[in-house]
């Protein structure tokens, strides 16, 4: 079990290795890369949210100057089910039809057909000239209207996923549903019952890196594909199968990446210039516009969320009961399994049942967004929970400690706790400075909890020994959030050498072993795992070499502050042996030094967090301003704390733009009318206060340094936090995202 | 005899029954108890995470179970 030791080299803050790369535009993101002979791919989009496709004609760009290759969804195998994971994956099937309609386009933005010119201008002039005949069909854009046994169909041939074939289809792709105890019982014994519906927009995740790639295919149908992913080894299975190739066939090098967040787990451009180069026989760059971005690569699940909760006047929750609609866009996978699975994970609950709806509408296929589903269905219980604070007259925190969920507590989704920190994240709320000020005058200080499961999955690692005992630390987890520094960090704890000894690359799909997508809070976990086990195989193996040297055998040498000292209680006149003494002999004694591990790592600790804010609201107009806002979440350990803090930061801002501003609108037709970020308002430095941050460090026991992963929890709680500030600093529950001018002063207006 | 509670999903396949006890000492031997009772689990459980006395694996196979272990099929998690 990991003890909180005092470790040499984790927890400490060095400057990034990708920093100054970064900083001074030398960093090679997905747009970066030029090859010699390279033409450029564009894709024609449908101008209808919901259409039958009748003809497609691709003759006319053929005949553009410039134009290589045209292509529609007719050029693509046929691909029939298969999941593909993460939240928001769903099928294969669905993939495939996404990234290139076949006979319907199902949302406006949807590609139709692409084209690969000589340069982006003749490539755009060629779309022009693609004929498209459409047979435009009603567009269904409300998730409750669209659960309606008469609603106009996103798919004729989706039936409701039960034990038994429906007899009709419907928009309802899945149902989720939990339950324990007796709900009716529980709220009979309720001094207090709150009710209320919420509803939250769908929103994108907002990466400032819009999706690009490189594909040079040769005439053999091998080739090389750069891209910017949050996993290249997935996006390579994913673009063999959707081509009908084998996997071997195709390398994959992950760009540098700006954002993901969830939406970078799925493919849309990679499989469409694969096949433009291969038929065009040249490379081929994709690069999506910022329009390109909110119309057709996945947001997340808007929802419509009902709760009802008991209480008794000491603040014990008696019964607790949730319906929530999540929009699917229009193929199934919303992630509402995980958002009924997180929405009461931090409380212990006798009686509870919540159901949540997968909803197709004509809106784009949602992906997964950080913490996928927990965000929506937690805003709805954490702010029945402030109002009940509210009428109860207690503290918020004391409201959620009364109901906390520790060790043993058996957790909504079946399995008893091991040690998490929920706990000591609300004791540290309690005694945090800010929380211990008075609430600024007509401003209201708003308390919410957040939770992520966190995940292992599979990871691979390299770790070689360079001749002078440096280290060279290769992983497969394209680095979105800091690995690079966190798996150094944890192969110099490892060998016990220095930070500035190690350096860490991401490899490609041929240069190193498989890992999944660098997503659900993982990579920090599980390739770490992978790192420190590769190292101690490097150990292992130093300790043979050692042996040999010194006539010993490989049991009587000890691996001592990255140094190979005799066994405790063995005589022999040595002197310990450096790791740089060790591998400048390496020759000598059986040649390079190496460790490599591969794992699917299991034990991975769930994530909980206590954020609270003050918000004052202008109330001629609507404005919002966050006065101030505190972040505190249990990390397990931090290897790198400025990284820790970090994923705290962005995820809290990413959370408070969802509450204030963020929103997809969409017309009528269903045509996304702020599709750029004029329009569609992130938070920028200056809407937002000093995200201040503090980490509680309750150690993962499965984690050799006791990790949990951080990066997902840190987006769930703002949104709860944003509506009970605002609804307490109004004196007026605010039932609907996002707290924007408009909203805010409809609901002030009744 | 451990304890073994699947969700409320597979109810539907089980005849209702959410919970049993098992003598299987893996998990392979318990999907296959499992599998020969009820077969239509056998996709659900495939794509099934699985924790035992706590510890959550997304992709269990000779896992062991003790006689007083809990063991609970839950959704698979990922994220972003």
């Amino acid at each position: 079990m990991a003890e909180a030791v005092d470790y040499k080299q984790i927890g400490t803050r060095p400057v990034r290795p990708d920093g100054v790369d970064k900083v001074t535009g030398r960093a090679r993101f997905g747009a970066d890369l030029v090859l010699p002979n390279m033409i450029h791919g564009k894709i024609l989009r449908s101008p209808h949210a919901h259409a039958r496709i009748k003809s497609i004609d691709l003759s006319g760009a053929l005949e553009m100057p410039g134009v290589a290759a045209a292509i529609s969804g007719s050029d693509f195998p046929s691909v029939e089910g298969g999941e593909v994971g993460g939240e928001g994956g769903g099928t294969l099937g669905d993939v495939a039809k996404n990234i290139m309609a076949r006979d319907k386009v199902v949302y406006h933005g949807h590609a139709v057909a692409a084209v690969a010119a000589a340069s982006v201008t003749q490539a755009e002039a060629a779309l022009e000239a693609i004929k498209v005949e459409y047979e435009v069909l009603p567009p269904v854009l409300d998730v409750v209207k669209a659960m309606e046994a008469d609603s106009v169909l996103v798919d004729e041939n989706n039936y409701t996923n039960l034990p038994e074939k429906p007899e009709k289809p419907s928009n309802i792709a899945n149902i989720g549903h939990l339950e324990r105890g007796n709900v009716e019982e529980g709220f009979e014994q309720a001094d207090l019952i709150i009710e209320r519906e919420y509803k939250i927009p769908m929103a994108h995740q907002g990466y400032i890196e819009p999706h690009a790639c490189v594909a040079s295919i040769d005439e053999t149908g091998r080739g090389t594909v750069w891209c910017c992913t949050q996993g290249h080894f997935e996006f390579r299975t994913m673009t063999a199968n959707l081509l009908g190739k084998d996997m071997a066939d195709l390398k994959f090098i992950a760009s540098e990446i700006g954002g993901g967040f969830g939406g970078k787990t799925v493919v849309y451009l990679e499989p469409v210039a694969a096949l433009l180069s291969e038929k065009a026989g040249r490379p081929v760059k994709m690069t999506m516009t910022r329009e390109e971005v909110f119309r057709a690569t996945g947001p997340t699940s808007g929802t419509v969320t009902r709760v009802k909760a008991g209480f008794k006047n000491d603040g014990t929750i008696t019964a607790a009961q949730t319906w929530s609609a999540f929009e699917a866009g229009a193929y199934a996978g919303a992630p509402t399994m995980p958002g009924i699975m997180a929405i009461y994970a931090p409380y212990e609950l006798e009686n509870f049942v919540v159901d949540a709806y997968d909803v197709l509408v004509n809106k784009p296929k949602v992906a997964a967004y950080r913490a996928p589903g927990a965000p929506q269905t937690m805003h709805a219980f954490e702010c029945a929970l402030d109002e009940a604070a509210i009428a109860l007259d207690m503290d918020p925190l004391d409201l959620r400690l009364v109901n906390a969920a520790d060790e043993g507590t058996q957790a909504p989704y079946g399995p008893k706790f091991p040690p998490i920190g929920f706990k000591a994240c609300l004791e540290a709320a309690k005694n945090h400075p800010n929380y211990q000020k008075p609430v600024p005058e007509g401003a209201g200080r708003g308390v919410a909890a957040g939770f992520w499961f966190n995940i292992g999955m599979q990871s691979s690692a390299e770790v070689n020994i360079n001749e002078n005992g440096t280290v060279m630390v290769i992983e497969g987890s394209p680095d979105i959030g800091g690995s690079r520094a966190s798996m150094a960090l944890m192969a110099a704890e490892t060998l016990g050498v220095d930070y500035d000894r190690v350096r860490t690359q991401v490899g490609d799909t041929e240069s190193t072993g498989f890992c999944n997508v660098t997503g659900g809070s993982r990579t920090t976990f599980a390739t770490g795992m992978a790192v420190t086990q590769a190292c101690e195989d490097v150990i292992a193996e130093c300790k043979n070499r050692v042996a040999m040297t010194w006539g010993l055998d490989a049991d009587q040498v000890e691996w001592q502050d990255g140094k190979a000292v005799p066994a405790p209680g063995v005589n022999a006149d040595v002197q310990p042996l450096s790791l740089a003494e060790i591998a400048g002999s390496a020759a000598k004694t059986g040649g390079p030094i190496q460790g490599r591990a591969s794992v699917n790592a299991q034990g991975a600790g769930a994530s909980f967090a206590i954020n609270f804010a003050d918000l004052k609201i202008d109330r001629e107009t609507g404005k919002v301003d966050v006065l101030s806002y505190t972040a505190i979440q249990d990390a397990g350990k931090a290897i790198h704390p400025a990284y820790v803090e970090g994923q705290m930061q962005g995820g809290a801002a990413q959370g408070i733009g969802w509450a204030l501003n963020e929103e997809y609108i969409f017309d009528e037709d269903g045509v996304m009318e702020n599709a750029g970020f004029l329009d569609y308002r992130i938070p920028v430095a200056s809407d937002l206060p000093m995200i201040e941050t503090e980490i509680v460090e309750v150690p993962n026991p499965s984690h050799p340094y006791g990790v949990r992963g951080v990066g997902e929890t840190p987006i769930v709680a703002p949104l709860a936090v944003c509506s009970n500030a605002a609804s307490r600093a109004l004196g007026q529950r605010l039932t609907d995202l996002p707290l924007s001018p408009p909203n805010v002063l409809a609901a002030l207006d009744g | 005899m451990a304890k073994v509670v699947l969700p409320d999903n597979f109810a539907a396949l089980t005849g209702g029954e959410r919970e049993l006890t098992t003598s299987a000492e893996t998990y392979r031997d318990l999907v296959h108890e499992l599998t020969s009772r009820w077969p239509a689990l056998e996709e659900e459980l495939a794509k099934s995470a699985v924790a035992i006395d706590g510890q959550i694996y997304q992709d269990a196979f000779i896992e062991a179970i003790e006689p007083d272990s809990e063991v609970f099929f839950m959704a698979r998690i990922e994220g972003g």
